[in-house]
């Protein structure tokens, strides 16, 4: 008999009552959220309503002020990322995490090949043998559709849509079980955010990815996020599937927003 | 009315005391009640047609039902096959998720078309998210595009150029390429010719005979003829305010 929705699994992540305070003002405050396996979450809001400091702060590159996130480790174990020492705490996200920043060349190395760009990533690992390094790389390359034959070629000579793919491919290469992506398609052309849409979408399909996406935009949210969360002064607003916050939303400020977009 | 009302089985969707209101915050909290003490129930091997003038609820109705649209009351049960039993208003969104991907079927009214993205692509989508692999996934796909007479070089180009018919049928091909439970159906014929209307009618009438509770929502006189085993009007308060 068809199991039409299978036994509750543990969430891979979550966050409790997480807070990043600058002095007096608070640009992320008591953020509750929970990620489940293979799952993509999108957080919306506009410029300044703390999403980036959300996902910076969950993905531990600006400290906490309080709060907990507790993360299912590849072993199983629950873990408070907040509570662990910086050494393992940077291992564990190195090892199982990946962030995709929304400028390309603030991740990438950018005098270096495209080719050691991914492989960078799989040495910091342990990988040492050169021939399946390139190998790997050469397959990163296809899988975010960009020509082998510029796999020697330095990211500074790539067009802005390339280097994103790119990076995509740097920070995939390595199969991180939770993804952060910030603005992923921003400030791109939008044939070019297209593309990387897509890419985006079948990547997050093939290899079943859980990720948070932070978006201002939200024909992003609508393609990629199974669940969206609205931000607005530091606070989650409302929450829902997709569509349905989108369609209908309930909160007078993403209606608002909703209705201010041409067409979603 | 179809005749065909053997196999009638057991309960699939049960809605009582449903209730439907917009609140327009930005046009002065301005409350617009769509639905109120809505209660229906449809069986497995029944069609249920909606009827009731524009504007009434039936398509707040379907969405409802396929959680697009929040309920600001009462309770909408599904009973699936395997006995599982989910109340739909307070299942968590993830859940409802799943759910979506296996056992609530929903043609809308338009296509969202999806830049880039083929449309044999578009249909095969559905199975892969049901863990069918590619290759059955696409085949399956190609037989019901050409069962429902999409040109055959145009399963390649994604549908955004399409005509509203051939963006119809593959909006009804990614849904009815899969086996469901329970299908909602808004206007699935509306913008096709009588030919493709046929196609779509058996499609119905294969997955009724296979099991599917159906709910549609259909102003052609003549579809809905051939499909609804029963008819059940929808009327909203406003439009009973207007007429009392």
């Amino acid at each position: 008999m068809t199991d039409f929705v299978p036994t509750e699994t543990e969430p891979l992540l979550e966050v409790h009552g997480l807070t990043r305070r600058f002095g007096a003002l608070a640009a992320c405050d008591r953020v509750d959220l929970s990620l489940w396996p293979g799952e993509v979450l999108g957080i919306v809001g506009e410029s300044g309503s703390g999403k980036t400091t959300l996902l910076e702060t969950i993905g531990g590159r600006q400290p906490a002020t309080a709060g907990q996130i507790l993360y299912r480790t590849a072993g199983g174990a629950a873990v408070d990322i907040l509570a662990l020492p910086e050494i393992d705490r940077r291992r564990l996200l190195r090892d199982e995490w990946g962030y995709v920043q929304q400028h390309a060349h603030r991740a990438l190395r950018m005098g270096v090949s495209a080719g050691a760009n991914i492989g960078e990533p799989l040495m910091a690992g342990g990988a040492r043998r050169y021939a399946a390094i390139r190998g790997t790389a050469l397959d990163w390359l296809r899988q975010v559709e960009i020509d082998a034959e510029r796999v020697d070629d330095p990211p500074k000579q790539f067009s802005g849509g390339m280097r994103q793919r790119l990076q995509l491919a740097r920070t995939l290469v390595t199969h991180p079980r939770l993804v952060l992506m910030d603005e992923p398609t921003g400030g791109l052309d939008v044939s070019v955010q297209a593309r990387l849409l897509d890419l985006l979408r079948r990547l997050v399909r093939e290899h079943g990815l859980s990720a948070i996406v932070v978006t201002h935009d939200f024909g992003v949210a609508r393609l990629l996020a199974d669940r969206l969360m609205v931000m607005r002064r530091g606070r989650i607003v409302e929450e829902g599937l997709t569509d349905q916050l989108l369609d209908d939303p309930q909160h007078p400020y993403t209606q608002l927003l909703v209705s201010s977009v041409l067409s979603v | 009315m179809n005749a065909q009302l053997s196999a009638v089985g057991r309960p699939v969707l049960t809605i009582a005391g449903l209730a439907k209101h917009f609140d327009l915050h930005l046009q002065q909290g301005v409350r617009l009640p769509v639905l109120e003490d809505f209660a229906l129930q449809v069986r497995s091997g029944e069609s249920v047609v909606l009827d009731g003038p524009s504007g009434a609820g039936k398509s707040t109705l379907l969405r409802l039902i396929y959680g697009d649209y929040l309920a600001s009351g009462g309770a909408i049960v599904l009973s699936l096959p395997n006995g599982q039993r989910h109340d739909l208003l307070s299942l968590p969104a993830r859940q409802r998720l799943l759910l979506r991907r296996r056992a609530i079927g929903y043609v809308s009214q338009f296509l969202r078309v999806i830049p880039r993205v083929s449309c044999e692509a578009v249909v095969a989508e559905t199975l892969l998210l049901r863990g069918v692999l590619p290759d059955e996934a696409t085949e399956r796909a190609r037989a019901l595009l050409e069962r429902l007479h999409i040109p055959r070089r145009l399963w390649s180009v994604p549908p955004a150029t399409f005509s509203g018919g051939e963006q119809q049928r593959v909006n009804i091909a990614r849904v009815f390429v899969a086996d469901w439970p329970l299908l909602l159906l808004d206007e699935p014929t509306a913008s096709l010719d009588g030919a493709n209307r046929a196609s779509v009618v058996e499609l119905i009438e294969e997955a009724r005979a296979a099991g599917s509770a159906i709910l549609a929502v259909l102003h052609d006189q003549e579809t809905r003829e051939q499909v609804a085993t029963r008819l059940v009007t929808v009327r909203s308060p406003l439009q009973r305010e207007a007429m009392a």
